[in-house]
């Protein structure tokens, strides 16, 4: 069950009293609880690129009380790439930090329909990613699926350079460090920079 | 010595299996390029693709593995079913065992590979597995990505010099018999499409070669003529490759039974 309950229903069984009103207090804690865990994991950092949380990148698709069960904390998350070796390192921070905030026992569980897309990366992540020298990806492309078209190795989209803000910039590799990005060069400053590829 | 397990022969496992294997066998070819790709950019992306390609693949075993009890078998987790299967309970395409060949040979089974799971992904969006449609969701974000590579570099080798020509049109004739394989429905297919679980890899064949023939086209490149000649990996009988790549992918949990990093 979804534990997050509008704060008035609390407040009507407040009024009621009884066994109604301890059940509601507890679940008013549940919900102060789950806001907390939301702000902890605003600083669980992904480990690749160490200035964007998991929240920013979108991969947190719930937090609850799973009280039909054992009343642990349950965090749904989703993976960005099917082999990102980073999957399991931000599954052991998530649980590091939400249990040394006294919220465990917790648990991951990791959600893979619907598949995450960087259009959940939020306008947070994007600056801070932009900010890191890594250019934020653009909208994901919902035709690429059905329309393919082969370009010219150096014809790729341009992209704005994070350092200077020229568009005059380059692919210079499709695959970059990690699965998530391509590596790009600006010829206006001259410095590479990684983008975050569009999926 | 660990022994191999017995893996169930149900039809719609067997059609996980394919998918998987063809990955992971895929993968491991890819892999040996780390520290070999001609250039740094493309030793990055083959290690890359390959990494994408082990993601899937640990997916679908684990949905294998969890199928086989649903069945009546004996569940087997993802590793149990990399490790410690013989060279016969593999069913990827042969053509994925293939040594990895020059890198003309690697760009282009990465083309006709990635189109082919491109469109197995597409299709599988629809499965009435509710875990094979979600990995699908995002496998085919990933395999649309490197066909887009792998055909890139098809155009590049045969737009570029006469022996990157030469190199495409031999990689061609190696490659291309091995191919029809991949399009022969069979049980396992049947069962699969009519259980609603995924495509006959048979009804992908056209869109497959709607996609790839006119990116040989333009490298200049023609497919041979076909021949009588039909691999059989899909159904577990392997060219003389695969044993040697699992001897080397399973050595060490075979000598050191659950050994953990």
């Amino acid at each position: 069950m979804s534990a997050v309950r509008a704060p008035e229903e609390a407040a009507v069984a407040a009024a009621l009293g009884s066994e109604d009103e301890r059940a509601m207090a507890r679940v008013g804690d549940l919900d102060s609880r789950i806001e907390q865990a939301w702000d902890l994991l605003a600083g669980v950092l992904d480990p690749e690129v160490p200035v964007v949380s998991v929240r920013d990148l979108g991969i947190v698709r719930d937090v609850r009380f799973d009280v039909e069960r054992d009343g642990g904390l349950e965090v749904v998350l989703t993976p960005t790439y099917s082999g990102c070796p980073a999957t399991e390192v931000i599954e052991a921070s998530v649980c590091a930090a939400l249990n040394d905030a006294g919220l465990g026992p917790v648990r991951v569980r990791m959600q893979r329909s619907p598949a995450w897309t960087t259009d959940w990366i939020s306008a947070e992540g994007r600056r801070k990613l932009r900010e890191y020298g890594i250019a934020p990806p653009g909208p994901a492309d919902p035709d690429a699926g059905i329309a393919m078209r082969f370009v010219p190795h150096r014809a790729a989209a341009r992209l704005r350079c994070p350092r200077c803000d020229s568009l005059e910039t380059e692919r210079i590799s499709a695959f970059g460090s990690t699965a998530c990005k391509a590596l790009h060069r600006c010829r206006a400053c001259g410095e590479p920079f990684e983008h975050f590829k569009p999926i | 010595m660990q022994s191999s397990i017995e893996v169930s022969r149900q039809p719609a496992v067997r059609y996980l299996l394919r998918i998987g294997d063809t990955c992971l066998i895929q993968a491991q070819r890819l892999g040996e390029w780390c520290g070999h790709g001609p250039v740094l950019e493309e030793d990055i992306a083959m290690t890359n693709m390959a990494l994408d390609l082990v993601g899937q693949a640990r997916a679908v075993l684990t949905r294998a593995g969890a199928l086989e009890a649903e069945l009546g078998g004996t569940a087997h987790d993802e590793d149990q079913l990399a490790f410690l299967r013989d060279e016969r309970d593999f069913l990827n395409l042969t053509i994925a065992e293939l040594p990895r060949g020059d890198f003309a040979v690697t760009v282009l089974r990465n083309f006709a590979l990635s189109t082919l799971l491109k469109l197995l992904w597409q299709r599988l969006l629809d499965s009435s597995d509710a875990e094979l449609a979600a990995i699908a969701g995002k496998a085919l974000k990933e395999a649309r990505y490197h066909q887009q590579h792998a055909g890139d570099w098809v155009l590049r080798l045969g737009g570029g010099t006469d022996e990157s020509q030469r190199r495409l049109r031999a990689a061609v004739d190696l490659l291309w018999p091995y191919l029809p394989e991949a399009f022969e429905s069979d049980e396992v297919d049947d069962e699969a499409f009519a259980s609603g679980l995924g495509p006959r890899w048979a009804d992908i064949a056209d869109a497959w070669h709607a996609e790839v023939a006119p990116v040989l086209d333009e490298a200049g490149v023609a497919p041979p003529a076909p021949r009588a000649f039909r691999s059989t990996g899909k159904k577990g009988v392997h060219s003389e490759h695969l044993g040697y790549i699992l001897a080397e992918m399973q050595h060490l949990q075979r000598s050191h039974p659950g050994g953990v990093w």
